[in-house]
């Protein structure tokens, strides 16, 4: 079942139909100009040919979906997928008990601790990927500190490297592991944990049998959220990672401004949105398959 | 079962820590007086000062600000009615629709990038900071749609009908009935809006055109060349703001 | 002394500045069908809630099979709840469900596929071993969680409200299916619930508590035939009631002057051992126990009291209605539709009412 589609009963609302069309019609017509279309002009051009200077020459050609097989393609591929799969799993580590510990504070506090969670996020992921330079580099805050206290005698080299970007990345999108599975184990019925426990589980069991079953919709939800921006990411990888830390949003990025392949850089936009659909589609067809399971059609 | 463990309260306040710890530090180092950055060498508002004189940065704060501004009100103006459309929709292509208008949201933005870029370019239409108000307001439209949803879905539906049965028409029905109710969230999702059009990078960054610079495009240039104390303050203006905004709007939300 | 399975010493719980549990001392034997019955906010559900080790009692101890539980965390009692939500697993079908607390005991699997299997059967579930939770009916997922508690074999098991989520047809259902599987089992079934026809017909003893204190503890039809105080009187059943002075006590016997009905008759009662001449008393006696003759009986003997009929409703298998006696004294009755088409006696007519020295409770007022 569509996450974001309503479960409200119809309602015949004065003209419904007509009144809804024309209501939907001109936001519905900027994103089909300005999102659709733009993202079909990029599925055509990856099937053109570069042209000398830059541009494109409307030659239909497979040749840049070829490129994608050479190995430094996919290499940086492979290497994108592995820092976002990674970046995933922290974020689950870590997000997991920070939502648990939450969805058992007592309202007031819920409510508030969540504010806090997404604040950073709402702030500039620029400036806070900063923040980490700031701390990470060889004069850099850490590096000062530790020398200071007399901990290292030469400087820790931390940025440019791929764990710099491993930590900018979980940084950034941890808000998103949390909330998703703040929400499933908040809907958990307390009761059930108590039955749990009056049935002789310890501790380990509780988690293993009963929460992780029951909030597993939450725990694919936070997956996807962090998996796919994180694949895309461009930034992190920009500012925190070295000359081998390339990732396929700064590649793409290189394509196009750089080597001004458009048709190239085309091709790898359009394999990176294969690779997020296809994550969306595995996570709708989970969800829809969980309440099948279940019995609850 | 309301205690939790000790091992569980430590982990969420790590988990706290390790989220603020960066603002922290940069908004507590621009106030450094030293141009060491790392160093603490007393307070001093000298790099705020420094801001202020920087011509340039003003001129692109300037044009972020015009940029949220335009952007926000697209936004609001196609959203509003957008989100109330949905929610009268019933039917099949029902599904379609939502998956359409919510697009933006799960496409990484590169990809949003490089497609308004290419898109631009092929109807010729020269980058400015124009095509920089219509990229973020492509990729805010589902923001504001998602948010106004959440409140039209709590809204009683008898409310509509009761007031079309007491002789209202479809506008009096939105002015004196839907709005007022819808009000807080519009406003809350416009913030949000308007906070992330200030933020934002990478669309931006693939369709600006010359002169068209934004705050955070000067900060990126800021960074790669060469980093100085000036960057902190800036930082924690930008940070300081986007938190305010951000607060406001949640605080606003709950009402 | 019997075979104790559970020994409440002076339990003591505070939710804030209210006491829920105010030192409560109970004794449950070895399989019995015993009931916690009383208002919400009794303190019943603190109680059992303390029996399984969701609550920590502030005073006072709890031993089950003469075992102290201070200290010990409901995954290592003896003890197993049946929750009024039922609390099934979603995610688990019926036999992982009920196999769940085998399992978290280490069971070998043969001995859990065995008692899964039997326990099923007990519960008359057996042809419903592998579907979910959302495929059952109500009382369905009820058999689910009492099978749940049940295969564990525990010391006692713990009903919360088992019967209040059923409609009326399931749960007389219910009630009967209860009361057999607790004598199959021979478990202690220990069951909360604020429904007084069902605690009576489901136990050999209950408790009836108000404001976190016991009232009277006992059988059911010492709760209901002779309850030691008003609370008890009126909870238990339909308490009609006659204020005044006891008088001439002897050998079990005596007369009550009432003082809130004018009444040229006598009105003679049973006494219990303790009361003395002089006291102010409540007499009590229950609907059934009057009996009604139109008109005023002149010559009716000791125990008649005069009304005029105010209310008389039908609900099918008796006549309930209200007698007003004096100014201000109502009185409930019930008479049994013993033939199609008679109501007792019209409304407005005047009646006596009349019943047994015996019947009448006397409660000392204090």
């Amino acid at each position: 079942m569509n996450p974001w589609s309503s479960s409200k009963e119809a309602v015949a609302a004065p003209c419904s139909r007509c009144g809804g069309w024309r209501l939907l019609g001109p936001g519905l017509l900027w994103t089909v100009l300005f999102c659709l279309l733009p993202i079909l002009v990029v599925l055509a051009v990856s099937f053109a040919t570069r042209g000398t200077y830059g541009g494109v020459l409307w030659e239909f050609s497979l040749e840049n979906y070829r490129d994608l097989l050479h190995p430094l393609y996919g290499r940086i591929f492979g290497q994108s997928l592995l820092l976002a799969g990674m970046t995933t799993g922290i974020c689950l580590a870590l997000g997991f008990p920070l939502a648990y510990y939450i969805a058992r504070l007592p309202p007031r506090r819920q409510a508030l601790w969540l504010i806090f969670i997404m604040i950073p996020f709402w702030t500039n992921f620029l400036v806070r990927t900063y923040a980490w330079i700031f701390i990470l580099r060889t004069e850099g805050l850490l590096n000062t500190a530790l020398m200071q206290l007399h901990l290292i005698s030469t400087p820790l080299d931390l940025l440019y490297s791929n764990q710099a970007v491993l930590l900018g990345l979980v940084y950034g999108y941890l808000p998103f592991m949390v909330l998703p599975l703040y929400a499933a184990i908040e809907r958990i019925d307390p009761a059930l944990i108590e039955a749990a426990w009056d049935l002789y589980a310890d501790r380990w069991s509780l988690f293993r049998r009963v929460l992780i079953p029951l909030t597993k919709p939450g725990i694919i939800a936070g997956c996807v959220l962090v998996f796919i921006p994180s694949l895309g990411a461009f930034l992190t990888p920009d500012l925190l990672g070295g000359a081998r830390s390339m990732m396929v949003g700064n590649l793409i990025q290189h394509e196009y401004l750089v080597a001004r392949d458009w048709p190239l850089g085309s091709a790898l936009s359009m394999l990176l949105m294969l690779i997020v659909m296809g994550s969306l589609l595995g996570y709708f067809n989970a969800q829809s398959q969980q309440a099948g399971e279940r019995g609850e059609r | 079962m309301r205690k939790q463990g000790l091992w569980l309260q430590g982990m969420s306040g790590l988990g706290m820590a390790f989220l603020y710890l960066p603002i922290i530090v940069l908004v507590v180092f621009s106030f450094n007086a030293s141009r060491l950055s790392a160093t603490w060498q007393g307070f001093s508002w000298h790099w705020y000062g420094v801001l202020w004189h920087d011509e340039a940065l003003l001129a692109a704060a300037a044009n972020s600000l015009w940029v949220a501004v335009l952007s926000t009100s697209l936004v609001v103006l196609l959203g509003v009615p957008a989100a109330m459309g949905l929610e009268r929709l019933r039917g099949r292509g029902k599904q379609a629709l939502d998956t359409i208008m919510l697009l933006p949201l799960v496409l990484p933005e590169v990809m949003m990038g490089v497609a308004l870029l290419l898109f631009f370019v092929m109807i010729q239409w020269p980058l400015s900071l124009a095509t920089v108000v219509i990229g973020h307001a492509a990729f805010n439209l589902p923001v504001v749609i998602v948010m106004v949803r959440a409140r039209l879905q709590k809204l009683d539906p008898r409310l509509e009908e009761a007031a079309s049965d007491l002789g209202a028409s479809a506008w009096q029905t939105f002015y004196r009935v839907t709005w007022p109710l819808v009000r807080p969230a519009v406003l809350g999702a416009a913030l949000l809006a308007f906070t992330i059009s200030l933020d934002d990078f990478i669309v931006t960054f693939f369709v600006a055109g010359p002169g068209a610079t934004t705050l955070p495009l000067k900060v990126y240039s800021m960074i790669k060349s060469g980093l100085s104390p000036e960057i902190n303050a800036l930082s924690s203006v930008l940070v300081l703001a986007s938190m305010g905004l951000v607060g406001l709007s949640l605080v606003h939300q709950r009402r | 002394m019997a075979d104790l399975s559970i020994d409440i010493r002076a339990l003591v719980k505070r939710h804030g500045a209210t006491l829920a549990v105010d030192h409560v001392s109970l004794q449950i034997s070895r399989g019995e069908f015993f009931s916690l019955l009383g208002p919400s906010g009794a303190g019943k559900t603190s109680l059992l809630r303390m029996l399984a080790g969701f609550e920590t009692p502030d005073a006072g101890d709890i031993l089950i099979d003469g075992r102290s539980m201070a200290g010990v965390p409901p995954n290592r009692r003896p003890v197993n709840l049946v929750f009024q939500s039922y609390a099934l697993f979603p995610h688990m079908s019926v036999t992982q469900n009920v196999a769940f607390g085998l399992e978290m005991k280490r069971l070998p699997q043969g001995e859990i596929v065995e008692r899964v299997s039997a326990t099923l059967e007990l519960v008359r579930l057996s042809d419903k071993r592998d579907r979910m939770p959302g495929q059952l009916s109500g009382g369905e997922q009820q058999r689910v969680a009492l099978a749940r508690a049940l295969v564990n074999r525990p010391a006692v098991v713990l009903l919360d409200e088992p019967l209040a989520a059923l409609d009326q047809q399931l749960r007389q259902q219910m009630q009967t299916e209860l009361k057999t599987i607790q004598a199959q089992v021979g478990l202690t079934f220990v069951c909360v619930t604020h429904h007084q026809e069902e605690a009576l017909a489901l136990s050999d003893r209950l408790a009836v508590m108000q404001q976190g204190r016991v009232m009277q503890v006992g059988r059911p039809e010492d709760l209901y035939e002779r309850p030691e105080n008003l609370f008890v009187a009126r909870f238990v059943g339909v308490s009609n009631e006659v204020r005044g002075t006891l008088t001439d006590v002897d050998a079990g016997e005596g007369t009550l002057l009432p003082g809130d009905v004018s009444s040229s008759r006598v009105i003679r009662v049973s006494v219990p051992a303790g009361l003395h001449s002089g006291l102010q008393v409540v007499m009590t006696v229950r609907p059934e126990r009057i009996r009604i003759t139109p008109g005023h009986v002149a010559d009716g003997g000791a125990n008649c009291l005069y009304g005029v009929v105010e209310t008389m409703r039908y609900i099918g298998s008796e006549w309930q209605g209200v007698v007003r006696i004096g100014e201000s004294l109502r009185w409930t009755i019930h008479a049994s539709n013993t033939a199609a088409g008679s109501r007792p006696v019209p409304v407005g007519a005047p009646v006596s009412l009349q019943w047994k020295s015996d019947d009448g409770v006397v409660i000392p007022l204090t």
